[in-house]
């Protein structure tokens, strides 16, 4: 009880020295600020990206379109081949009009396809191959392309993988991104404290004298580094949910186009907290580094 | 309390400030320290509060060798001993209440009792009326009375004083020598060093003469 009143002291004592120097305090927590919602914005793409991507499902597939005017017969002699095939799990097929009535639900191009004067689509076979790997899928391909009764052989978990590819290039640079903002943020710190220590040096002095441990001279540094952190994290977070309340706004305006519903997610409560707490970790951790390489040059003579 | 045993203590570039010096303090003893200055009154202080060590000999503070202190044991030391500087050391940016009250927030007091030893020992100097005044609005006489309050608020075992009456006249260097008496006789160790025959005269007491960094132990004067 008695160490949390001290502790409660400090932090009082140090949101006294943020308002004493208004200006600087503030353009600090906005450098911070911008240095992290340039990452966190980035995640938050990466996930909206993703999550639109998880919804079209990703078992690898093969369509094989045929050309038109088959008999029924020919269609059964084909299937039981394709069934026989020990590279193929599953075949399902799908006819000209099952796939024009799949097409008309679909909303956007319902009007398009009903002012058409006949069916445009040819008969298909769905093919699931036995392995999905990328080499038996390719090798599937390449033989299912060389069989005389298909018009088109499309491989569909090509644009997933490419998405999937580039997704985790996406990754990847939020990753450099991030380490090297929050680097950024230590030294922002780092500095800020280094020059507090200086200012203050007749204060440690003295301190030291009467006896203060250097935790007891630590510990306000340490409580300024972790707050300004804590509030640059708070400005990420109102510069991103703000950037993505506009982005939305318009993007809204967008996908209604394409009758998608494809938004950006705004930041969740976990992804807050931790936006927060990494913020307020990574200024206690630069206040900490500024600490303990400037204090113990400031010894008493 | 303080034991000084064939303490020697040389600067870095050859200087000695003290050569061989040996003496004992007992508990509740006050000292006076004299010399010109650059006899080595300052160093000696310094070594008592642990802030140098000496290069060879020992120097025992309440049974603690400073020669082998460890640095995490300095603050603790510390707390047990009162500094007053003839410089003051007191910090502007608060007022006196706030300087005062410092050792005891170190040294992690109620702030309800801190306030009221902060009180009786701002009463004890004659500074009760100025507790919200900031230290630069005080005389000279005042900042050293209010440097004596720092030091005592803790109820220290040692007051060491390093020319404490060195910038006051002489009306000044009394008040604060009665103040130093009454600690002495409450069972305070002190040491205070001074180069004013004045102080002696007027308040005899044992006293420690340097002359360029040896000790010759003085009967009283």
């Amino acid at each position: 009880m008695k160490i949390l009143h001290e502790h409660l002291l400090v932090l009082l004592a140090t949101l006294r020295r943020l308002r004493l120097t208004p200006g600087a305090s503030l353009l600090n927590m906005i450098i911070i600020g911008i240095a992290l919602s340039l990452p966190v914005g980035a995640y938050v793409l990466l996930k909206s990206v993703q999550q639109l991507a998880s919804t079209v499902t990703d078992t690898p597939q093969i369509s094989a379109f045929l050309d038109a005017g088959k008999s029924s017969s020919e269609l059964s002699t084909l299937k039981n081949k394709l069934e026989n095939n020990e590279r193929i799990a599953k075949v399902e097929f799908i006819s000209r009009d099952a796939a024009l009535q799949q097409l008309q639900k679909s909303t956007g191009v319902a009007d398009m396809v009903g002012d058409l004067p006949k069916n445009p689509l040819p008969d298909a076979f769905i093919i699931y191959p036995q392995t999905t790997d990328a080499d038996a899928m390719e090798a599937l391909y390449q033989e299912l392309q060389s069989w005389q009764q298909f018009d088109q052989v499309q491989l569909d978990s090509a644009w997933i993988k490419k998405l999937d590819a580039l997704l985790n290039l996406g990754r990847l640079a939020t990753g450099i991104l991030a380490t090297t903002l929050s680097l950024a943020l230590i030294a922002i710190t780092f500095n800020t404290i280094r020059l507090q220590i200086l200012t203050r040096r007749d204060e440690i002095e003295v301190t030291k004298l009467i006896g203060a441990s250097d935790g007891f001279i630590r510990r306000p540094f340490l409580y300024f580094g972790l707050l300004q952190g804590l509030t640059g994290g708070l400005v990420a977070w109102l510069l991103v949910s703000a950037s993505l309340w506009l982005l939305n706004g318009s993007l809204h305006n967008l996908t209604q186009l394409y009758a998608s519903d494809f938004h950006l997610h705004p930041l969740s409560l976990p992804d807050s907290l931790a936006l927060l707490i990494f913020s307020g970790y990574l200024g206690w951790l630069g206040a900490w580094f500024s600490v303990s390489q400037h204090l113990w040059q400031i010894e008493p003579r | 309390m303080i034991r000084f045993g064939q303490v020697y203590k040389r600067y870095p570039g050859g200087h000695e400030a003290l050569q061989d010096v040996s003496f004992d303090v007992s508990k509740g003893e006050m000292v006076y320290l004299t010399g010109h200055s650059g006899a080595g009154k300052s160093t000696l202080l310094k070594l008592v509060a642990a802030i140098e060590r000496p290069t060879s000999g020992s120097v025992l503070i309440n049974g603690q060798n400073i020669r082998a202190i460890k640095r995490e044991a300095i603050p603790a030391l510390r707390r047990n001993i009162g500094l007053i500087f003839q410089d003051h050391k007191l910090l502007f940016d608060r007022n006196a209440f706030e300087n005062v009250v410092l050792p005891l927030q170190i040294s992690g007091f109620d702030h309800r009792e801190a306030a009221k030893r902060v009180r009786a020992a701002l009463d004890k100097v004659g500074l009760l009326s100025r507790e919200k005044a900031n230290p630069i609005a005080l005389s000279g006489g005042e900042q050293q009375r209010l440097c004596i309050a720092r030091a005592i608020v803790t109820r220290p075992d040692i007051l060491l004083a390093d020319e404490p009456t060195g910038n006051l006249d002489a009306e000044y260097a009394s008040e604060i020598l009665n103040i130093f008496k009454s600690f002495h006789q409450v069972g305070v160790t002190l040491l205070i060093s001074t180069h004013d025959q004045n102080v002696l005269q007027r308040f005899p007491a044992r006293a420690l003469h340097l002359s360029h960094g040896v000790l010759k132990d003085g009967a009283d004067v």
